[in-house]
């Protein structure tokens, strides 16, 4: 940290210099929003590219049937950490924790966010609980087996060290809560003049909506995994029918948290792409109302669709009718958003830069995960394709290919504002290109297998899905290397990149309005907000 | 054979499939098409300066808000009703059990033949009743788009018809540990007479002959755990296993005992009561299992060196 610190020194005073500290201790104990916020960037992208590496390990092993380079055990440790990694250390605070902190302060005209102290502390459990979880694998019984959904009666027996990891997850989760808790403070009492509802941005607007299913959904989790613990340090036999439990019970319990979780992960998403397409299409965001108002509808109605992980667990018939109709109902306001976007286009003045491709191919790969979403929300269908391949891609298309790539979009878009430095364009393409056709390659594949009847969680299969297996393995490799172009295209430029000066992109938002990089305390004088957040008049591109 | 007087569960879900696949693919390609044409007439090479700085429109938010809510209550619609085939169990089906455990299945019938293998009749529909003896394990058939979770405890069903002759994959869909993807095995459609002569010819066989140790000990899933030739599994190898020394944790304690028939036939019927160190207690019990099976499976682990 202290190179960049020197490297950054260059630039004027700003958030790197302008208090006079540096050195780690400045930086890990910093209650400066910005800071936090590169921390938590720092962090979970680290997890981001564990993950990616377990996924590359797992996908070399499917590559053909039978033993390629690991055995039973170990694939079964390996999706479970992919998956209690990817989720819980990376896409949940993933966009609240790095961009939203780095990002919404400013855009709601604050010099912090309301509890700075608290924020800290937020990330400080996040690194506890990542500390944790990482302590599980390498010790006791080893890392856990159960898959990142912990299912009882499976994660009640295993001898791995599930009850560390869920301790892990436990911590991490009160991040969250403290996360949500100082978001929806901050945006409801620190706006500043002018700043009205109907002002704010929308990647404000879906993180305020996030917010809130951060602060409800979480402590169900919580006790959740409290449960499991119980379960395999007590003996309480609460999910074991010998002894009167419910296994079924345990999974209402874990989806009532991990569905509404789902929003948490896509929700801030979708606000990064409100906040990009129209700055690079010279236009109001169309229909920003509606985009606005689905948020807090997604958010909502997305809290009671649970059931529809279950339609095929023994769950009553009447219970897979409501939550189908549910799930229907949810895919609403998710249409909404995509048209709108779309309408955003037209008769727009379209710059084609990285954050922008990246935001279009969010909606391309968005859709196809939203749509291959209905088919898992029609019972009929679903009983099919339930715990396949298909739902291994319908889910990676939605977290990957939107979350994941509104990521990307958002550190081509926000980093070089918090830098002070800019990448390359041409290779920032040229990575795109390759993730958006190996993305494609991998989880359409997964889709074709999944329909064909592949089994998930699968560390063997039969011959008749090894080409396609094959294919899937191929496509990883594609998509890794349009990922180590983009990481390394980004670190040159970001540290030693030609200067970002002023506002390049022609953001209306308020955090174009300020230095950059920002001063520490953001606003030189306090801001009075005169106009909408994709209002372009005057501001020249 | 289309002349069932019920439909098959295939049929009744591969056309919510086609409806729903089809209807996705107008959408997405009315997005990206529509997407496309935008970014290509509207790049800023063609268009430098933006045409319009529309916020919305009321008529176009109402259309795009009343076409897709239509469209997914008839998705909606279209596959609960269909569901519901693959809840109703036609009259007269044959009545199967289903037993799952880590990492095989067993398959009984109501003359008490049991078998590895689903076989059923060709054109008759077939009701599995789905039992557990340990975690929850998935019973799930691609060809007949038919899938359930088999939960310990509770008592779920699944039913299909096969219309063909042949061999069928069956799978294990619901996680349940190290040899998760080797509970595979198969349903075995026969044609009616070919079924009722296997249903009832097999089960002369094992009154009179004494059965087979080792082709039960693959039956009932004993050597996805245990290997044959020494190297480790999830559980104790059987090579050299019988008479030898083993430590084992037993009430809480750490004691050295020899594997004689006794601690096998415990360790069969009731595995969790001992546990060879350094293996997990995951084994499922085999307290009904009739003695000269037992007798069998030792006979077998005895000849094993």
């Amino acid at each position: 940290m202290d190179s960049n610190v020197q490297k950054v020194t260059a630039q004027p005073s700003c958030f790197w210099n302008d208090t006079g500290k540096s050195g780690l201790t400045s930086w890990i104990f910093s209650t400066d929003h910005k800071r936090i916020g590169l921390l938590y960037f720092y962090a979970t992208f680290g997890f981001f590219l564990t993950g990616v590496l377990l996924g590359l390990l797992l996908r070399v092993e499917l590559m053909a049937p039978g033993r390629t380079i690991v055995g039973p055990q170990t694939y079964n440790a390996l999706f479970t950490v992919h998956g209690v990694v990817m989720i819980f250390l990376f896409i949940i605070p993933g966009i609240p924790g790095a961009f939203g902190n780095m990002v919404m302060p400013i855009q709601v005209g604050a010099r912090d966010v309301s509890f700075p102290r608290l924020n800290l502390l937020s990330w400080w459990l996040y690194i506890t609980g990542a500390i944790i979880i990482l302590t599980s694998l390498f010790s006791g019984g080893g890392a856990p087996d159960t898959g990142w959904t912990f299912y009882v009666p499976f994660s009640s027996r295993t001898g791995t060290n599930v009850s560390l990891a869920v301790f892990g997850v436990f911590i991490v989760g009160f991040s969250s809560i403290l996360t949500g808790v100082n978001f929806v403070t901050t945006i409801h009492r620190l706006r500043a003049e002018g700043m009205t509802w109907g002002r704010l941005p929308l990647f404000t607007w879906s993180l305020y909506a996030t917010a809130w299913v951060q602060i409800l959904a979480t402590p169900i989790l919580a006790i959740t995994l409290v449960l499991i613990m119980t379960e395999r340090l007590l003996g309480a036999g609460l999910f074991d029918p010998a002894r009167g439990g419910d296994p079924i019970m345990y999974q209402h319990l874990f989806w009532i948290y991990s569905h509404p979780a789902v929003y948490i992960m896509i929700l801030p998403a979708m606000g990064i792409v409100s906040d990009i397409i129209p700055v690079f299409s010279r236009k109001p965001i169309f229909g920003y109302k509606m985009i606005a108002f689905s948020s807090i509808a997604i958010a909502a109605a997305g809290s009671l669709v649970w059931g529809h992980h279950m339609f095929t667990s023994g769950m009553s018939d009447t219970a897979v009718m409501v939550f189908s109709f549910l799930t229907f109902v949810v895919a609403i306001p998710s249409a909404i958003k995509v048209f709108n976007w779309v309408s955003t286009l037209y008769r727009g003045s379209i710059s084609l830069e990285a954050p922008m491709l990246f935001a279009l191919s969010f909606i391309l790969l968005f859709s196809i995960g939203g749509l291959s979403g209905l088919i898992l929300g029609s019972a009929a269908t679903d009983v099919h394709v339930h715990d396949t391949h298909f739902v291994v891609g319908h889910f990676h298309y939605v977290m990957f290919g939107g979350t994941g790539f509104a990521i990307f979009a958002a550190m081509h878009y926000w980093l070089p504002k918090f830098y002070g430095r800019r990448y390359a364009e041409k290779p920032a393409v040229v990575a795109w290109a390759l993730m958006f056709t190996g993305f494609n390659v991998l989880y359409f594949t997964m889709q074709v297998l999944g329909m064909k009847g592949m089994p998930r969680r699968y560390y063997d299969y039969l011959p008749e899905f090894a080409t396609l297996n094959l294919v899937a393995t191929v496509g990883s490799w594609i998509l890794a290397a349009g990922l180590v172009i983009m990481l390394v295209n980004l670190f040159r430029g970001l540290w030693w990149g030609a200067p970002f000066e002023g506002n390049p992109w022609g953001g209306a938002t308020l955090e174009w309005s300020i230095p950059t990089p920002p001063p520490t305390e953001n606003f030189v004088e306090e801001p009075t907000v005169t106009h909408g957040p994709y209002d372009f008049t005057g501001i020249g591109r | 054979m289309n002349q069932l007087p019920f439909i098959s569960t295939t049929a009744a879900v591969d056309p919510v499939f086609m409806f729903l696949f089809g209807a996705c693919l107008v959408l997405l390609l009315g997005i990206t098409v529509t997407m496309v044409i935008f970014v290509l007439r509207y790049h800023r090479s063609r268009a430098p300066h933006p045409t319009s700085q529309a916020e919305g429109n009321l008529w176009l938010e109402i259309v795009w808000i009343v076409l897709p809510t239509l469209l997914v209550l008839g998705m909606f619609w279209y596959g609960w009703k269909e569901y519901l085939v693959l809840r109703t169990v036609p009259t007269g089906a044959l009545p199967v059990t289903a037993t799952a455990r880590m990492w095989s299945w067993e398959f009984r019938y109501a003359n008490g033949k049991s078998s590895p293998k689903l076989y059923v009749p060709v054109g008759k529909p077939v009701r599995v009743e789905l039992i557990s003896t340990d975690v929850i394990h998935g019973f799930f058939l691609p060809a007949f788009r038919v899938k359930r979770d088999v939960v310990p405890g509770m008592s779920n069903y699944a039913w299909f018809v096969a219309t063909k002759p042949g061999s069928y994959d069956l799978f294990c869909s619901q996680y349940c540990g190290t040899q998760h993807s080797a509970m595979v095995t198969t349903v075995e459609a026969l044609p009616e007479a070919q079924f009722a002569a296997w249903l009832n010819e097999d089960k002369r066989g094992t009154a009179a002959a004494r059965p087979d140790g080792r082709k039960l000990a693959t039956e009932k899933g004993c050597l996805g755990c245990h290997s044959l030739d020494g190297s480790p599994g999830v559980g104790p190898t059987f090579k050299g296993l019988f008479a030898g020394q083993v430590t084992v944790v037993k009430g809480g304690k750490t004691v050295t005992l020899t594997a004689d028939e006794a601690f096998l036939t415990e360790s069969i019927r009731q595995p969790a009561a001992t546990i060879v160190e350094g293996f997990p207690p995951i084994m499922p019990g085999n307290p009904d299992m009739p003695d000269e099976q037992v007798t069998a499976l030792i006979e077998f682990i005895k000849s094993v060196k």
